[in-house]
This record gives C-alpha cells, structure tokens and sequence, in this order.
C-alpha cells in the first residue's frame, strides 16, 4: 500500500475579501483519522473548499503538498487526480448528468463503473434506484450525503475531506457511513480530515486525532480523548 | 405588386377549392404585409431581412439525410418533397393518410387551427403545393410513430400537416425537416386537433443545411380532458423559428411543451409560445432550454393566457438559455395575460453561462474542466430530452446535438 501524506502548512484564505483561515497547519497520513471540530464560523468549511480549489476562495499564502506536490495554484480536477477527494456538505444537483457517466469521466471503466457504485451503494444504504438519477437531483440529504460516500469509495482517493458528513444523517445511516470510510483507511489506506461540528461524529467515527479550529487556525490537537473534554466544555474553552 | 404573383399562384395546382385558398391566402398576405421586426412577435428577429423574391423563383428539389435512428420502430413513413406528393404511406390500423388536395372533406379540412391572419401562414398557404392529413379514428390506438419527412430542397418550401384525432384516440406523429442545403425559406404549417379524451404525441425537428431560413408553425387544440405532448428541436437553418400556440379548448385539456434549440456560428433561433387556457381546469406545462455558442443568438419569448371562464386552471412556463460564448446572445421574455382571478401560474427564465458549482462539483471528482463543461452541456439538453417521450425524436435530437457538441467552443 502506497503511503501518502498531505501536509498543509501557514493555511491563509479570504472569501469575498475577508480572511477566514488564518494559518492551519496540519499533517494526514495514509491510514489516518484526523477531526476537526469548531463552532460556526471557525472556518471550517472555507478549509475544505480552500483545499479542494473551490473558485471565490482565495488562497493568500501558505503550502497544501500531497506527497510532496504544491496543489495551492492548481485546479480542483488536477488536486483530486492528485488523490484528494472532497466530500461536499450540500452535495449539488447537476440535472441531466447521471452519476456513472460522471464516474466514467473521473477515469472508472465504464464496464466496471455499474457495479462498482451498485457494491458501495449496498454498503452505505444508498437505495440502487437512486443510482440512476441525475447527481443528487431530488435526493434527500442523507442519500446526498451517502452518495457523496459511494463515490468516494468508487473512486478511492489517497485523502479526503468530509465535510460535516454527519449532517442530516441518522444514528444507523452515519454508523454505516463510518465503517465504510474506517474500512477504506485498512483497504486502500485512505487518510481521512472529516469536519465537524457535532461531537456525535466521534460517537461513530474511530479519530486518531482531534484539532479544534477556531478563528481561522488550529488552537488544540489532541487524541481521541479529548472528545470527553469538548463534550464537556464546548468550545469555549478554546479561544483564538 | 402582388407579394405572390399571379404566376406563381398558376404554377401550382390541384383542386379548385385548393386554388381558391391560395389566391384568397395571397391576398390577404398583401393586405396584411410581410412582418417587420416592429410587430411584437417579430422582436429581436431578422425578419426585415427577408428578400422574399429571392425565394419565388421555381426552386429545386432534393433529397436530405434521413436520421436512420428516425425510421427505426416507425409505424408509416411519409416522405414529402418540394412538389408535395406524399408517396405512398401504408396507415397503421386506425389511421387514414390523404393527400390534402385528395381529402373528402376539401376545403373544410384547412386552416381550423391556424389563421391566415398571421402574414407568414397566408404566404405558407398561398404557395403550398399540396399537404398530408392524418386522420386518427375514434378510440384508435396507435402504438407506433407516424413518421413525416419533408425534404425541402430549395426556393419556397411551404408545406400543410394537418392532424385530428378522434374521440379517445391515442397517436405520436413526428415530423422531420431535412434538406436545405442551398437557398430554402421553408414554411411549414402544423395544425393539430385533438378531440375529447384523446391523446397526441407530436415531434418536430428541424435539421436544415445552414443557409435555410426555416419559419414553421404548429397551432394545436385540444378538446375536454384531451392532451397534447409536443417535443419540439431547432437544430440547422441559418434563421430558425417557431411559432407554437395551443388552444386549452375544452375543461381538463393539458398540453406539454418542451423546446430545444441549440445554436452555432451565426445561427439564429426564435421560439414563439402561447398556451391559451380558455376552459376550466386545464393545465399547461412548458419546458424549454436552448444553448447559444460562438456568435449564434436565440430569442424565446412565450405567452400564457388564462381567459375569463378558465377556474381553476394551472400553467407552468420555463425558459432556461446557457451562453457558452461571451459572443453568444440569448433573450428571454416570458409574459403572463391573466383574465380570471382562481387559476394558478408560474414562470422562470434563466440565462447565463454554465454553472460554476456544478462545473467545481465535477471537477472535485477528478474530471478536467473541459470534460466537465462538455457533461454539463450534454446534461442540460438530457434534462429535457429524457423527459420527453414521442417516439424516436429524443434519440435523433440527442445524437445531432452530440455530434455539433464535439465542435463546439466553451469558454
């Protein structure tokens, strides 16, 4: 199994001309499980579309290297065949555009590409049908989110970023969610950076490491422990 | 001067009742004049560019390229050239085909939907060589497509396709144009009866060599709880435009349109609606999403109608343009003429570039922007075509749009 790593040192990003982050810096290696967790408006989305490429996310300064290679400057088709995966916290409709004619454009053989999202999607509790529909148009937002899942696992990244996948999911739906990406770090050892905002993640999802954002940066990186401290005390006691 | 000389008119021939409606259509296109781009209906169009002279000329005919995809499953194919002889269609069971100048009923069968009132009809009906009627009896239930190909060739390209289905009958007709290499101003006219409880799937695809100037109308009615489903497609010409009205005649009638164009070069699309609820409880849905490239422009502007007496009906109207070039042009001008106060009616319009969240979405999963543009291109034309059911006329409207797509220039 290859081993990667994604290195994000100095993170500085503006959306509409105001900074968001104000310097992340973080390390996910193959086989990982980092969490971030932080309050509304800590930027913790603006991380995730700052590293994905997102257009209207200006990055001001600071490194994103995935095995060594500078993806800051680099569109978001380039990141993810450099083995990034973005899993979005409102998936978007694309009318028109089924989901394995997407996969097939993403470079899965179109005579594996059926049954590959036909395995994730038993796997998740994606319904079959629903494999068939335009990309999330008229999904509800667990099938999104779970969606978001299947192609993951379809197209198996080196890292991805799950933002607040755990919105909108119920306890069995994020259960299942979970083992599926635990399973990948042991399949394909794939590193992991989910977002959050709900300590229930941690209830379902096994961390190897836990960062807090606040203001735009990382104030605390802990173990798995320290998700009785964040239940106990909230945020709060983590200031910028 | 006559628009129509006298000689034209006696070049063509037929029954007398048929050149009395020829000599009666001319006369009041000349009183009525051509169109001109002040009449509302004429707005953002090149309509003060036609040279009608040029066309009057004795044209040509000539054989244009049948999408095979067309033929395939068809129940009856009539084929009609420049001359208006329909060949010799075999009817499906249920089905009569008659030339127009040979139809029992004459002079009755013409012009119940569409009026010469309209200047681009009478110059159609004036210089019409002949037309097909389809008759569908009552209760028929026509499993396969009726297929028409009219092939244009060249000069003046007027043609009649009238339509009636019977009480409770049920029948997809889909009419081709194809042709046109060289100098063409077709005018096709459509008009289409459907009776009480029944059904109708009608197709038109244009597929014009890009010198045509194609101004064709389709003016359907439909009886109580009656329904029409139109696919319509404005894929060649050089001028490409529809006028597409419809007549919510009788209490629960419904009619759905969806309309595609898609231009390039220079092309120019222009679609015309008006679904005209005059009954109770009728329901009309409209669809319509073109895309524009290169220097190519569309205009789209349609009307609905809820007149005094149509309670409670309900009316959908949406026009969506994608401007692939910042040298391509789209306008949009959806209206609403509401005489009755318990109806229900909606409208979107939307025209602007691809959109750049679904663009970011697919390009989060790997796929390069070029790629990325070309799926969202061909999702958006899916989106309507995968709707729309009326026999082979989405597959052949799918494979023209994929073919130009390949030459087409995003950005």
């Amino acid at each position: 199994m290859a081993e990667h790593v994604l290195r994000v040192s100095g993170l500085r990003a503006e959306v509409a001309g105001r900074e968001v982050l104000t310097g992340v810096d973080l390390e996910v290696r193959s086989g990982e499980v980092h969490v971030i967790m932080g309050p509304n408006g800590s930027g913790k989305s603006t991380l995730a579309h700052a590293l994905m490429g997102r257009p209207g996310y200006t990055i001001t300064s600071g490194s994103i290297l995935l095995d060594g290679v500078e993806l800051v400057g680099a569109e978001p088709a380039e990141r993810a065949q450099a083995g990034l995966f973005l899993a979005l916290q409102q998936p978007i409709e694309v009318p028109g555009v089924h989901l394995k004619d997407a996969m097939v454009a993403a470079g899965i053989p179109p005579a594996d590409v059926v049954e590959r999202l036909a395995s994730e999607a038993a796997m998740v509790g994606l319904r079959p049908e629903l494999l068939d529909r335009p990309m999330n148009v008229d999904l509800s937002g667990g099938e999104a989110k779970r969606n978001e899942i299947v192609q993951l696992a379809t197209l198996r990244p080196a890292i991805a970023i799950l933002d607040e996948i755990d919105s909108g999911l119920d306890v069995d739906a994020l259960g299942a969610v979970s083992r599926r990406i635990e399973e990948a770090t042991r399949e394909w050892g794939l590193g992991v950076l989910a977002i959050t905002h709900f300590n229930r993640l941690l209830d379902e999802l096994r961390a190897d490491m836990i960062h807090v954002l606040v203001g735009g940066r990382i104030v605390e990186t802990g173990g798995p422990e320290m998700a009785s401290r964040l239940e106990e005390t909230g945020y709060t006691a983590f200031s910028s | 001067m006559p628009l129509v000389s006298t000689d034209v008119l006696a070049s063509l021939g037929g029954p007398s009742w048929l050149v009395e409606r020829r000599a009666e259509a001319a006369a009041h296109l000349d009183v009525l004049g051509l169109p001109t781009s002040r009449d509302e209906v004429w707005r953002y169009s090149p309509i003060d560019d036609l040279e009608l002279e040029r066309y009057l000329e004795p044209g040509e005919s000539g054989d244009g390229i049948v999408p095979p995809a067309l033929l395939a499953g068809a129940g009856a194919v009539i084929e009609i050239r420049r001359d208006g002889a329909i060949g010799s269609a075999v009817a499906p069971a249920g089905v009569t085909i008659t030339a127009l100048s040979a139809h029992p009923e004459g002079a009755n069968v013409l012009n119940a939907a569409t009026s010469t009132s309209d200047p681009i009809v009478a110059l159609s009906m004036a210089t019409t060589p002949d037309g097909v009627v389809i008759d569908v009896e009552r209760g028929a239930m026509v499993t396969e497509p009726i297929v028409i190909v009219r092939h244009v060739g060249s000069g003046i390209a007027s043609g009649h396709t009238i339509v009636r289905l019977g009480e409770g009958a049920i029948a997809t007709v889909l009419e081709v144009h194809v042709g046109g290499d060289g100098e063409v101003l077709s005018l096709p006219v459509a008009e289409l009866f459907v009776a009480d409880g029944a059904n109708l799937s009608f197709g038109s695809v244009q597929l014009l060599g890009r010198s045509a100037w194609h101004l064709a109308t389709i003016n359907a009615i439909v009886g109580r709880d009656g329904a029409i489903n139109e696919l319509t497609a404005g894929l060649g010409a050089h001028y490409d435009r529809l006028r597409a009205d419809t007549v919510l005649a009788g209490q629960g009638a419904s009619s759905t349109l969806r309309s595609t164009y898609l231009g390039d070069g220079e092309q120019i699309h222009d679609l015309r609606t008006m679904q005209d609820h005059v009954a109770p409880r009728t329901i009309s849905n409209l669809l319509c999403k073109g895309a524009v490239a290169d220097t190519s422009r569309s205009v789209y502007t349609g009307l609905i109608r809820m007149r005094h007496g149509a309670v409670k009906s309900s009316a959908n109207q949406s026009n969506h343009n994608l401007v692939l070039s910042e040298t391509a042009h789209a306008d949009s001008v959806p209206n609403l003429d509401i005489s009755e106060n318990d109806v229900r009616c909606s409208h979107a319009s939307t025209v602007g570039p691809i959109d750049e969240d679904q663009r970011y979405y697919l390009e989060s999963r790997g796929i390069d922007r070029p790629a990325a543009e070309r799926l969202l291109v061909r999702g958006f034309f899916a989106d309507l075509l995968e709707r729309a059911d009326v026999g082979p006329a989405g597959p052949v409207i799918s494979a023209d749009i994929e073919r130009r797509l390949a030459g087409i220039e995003v950005g």
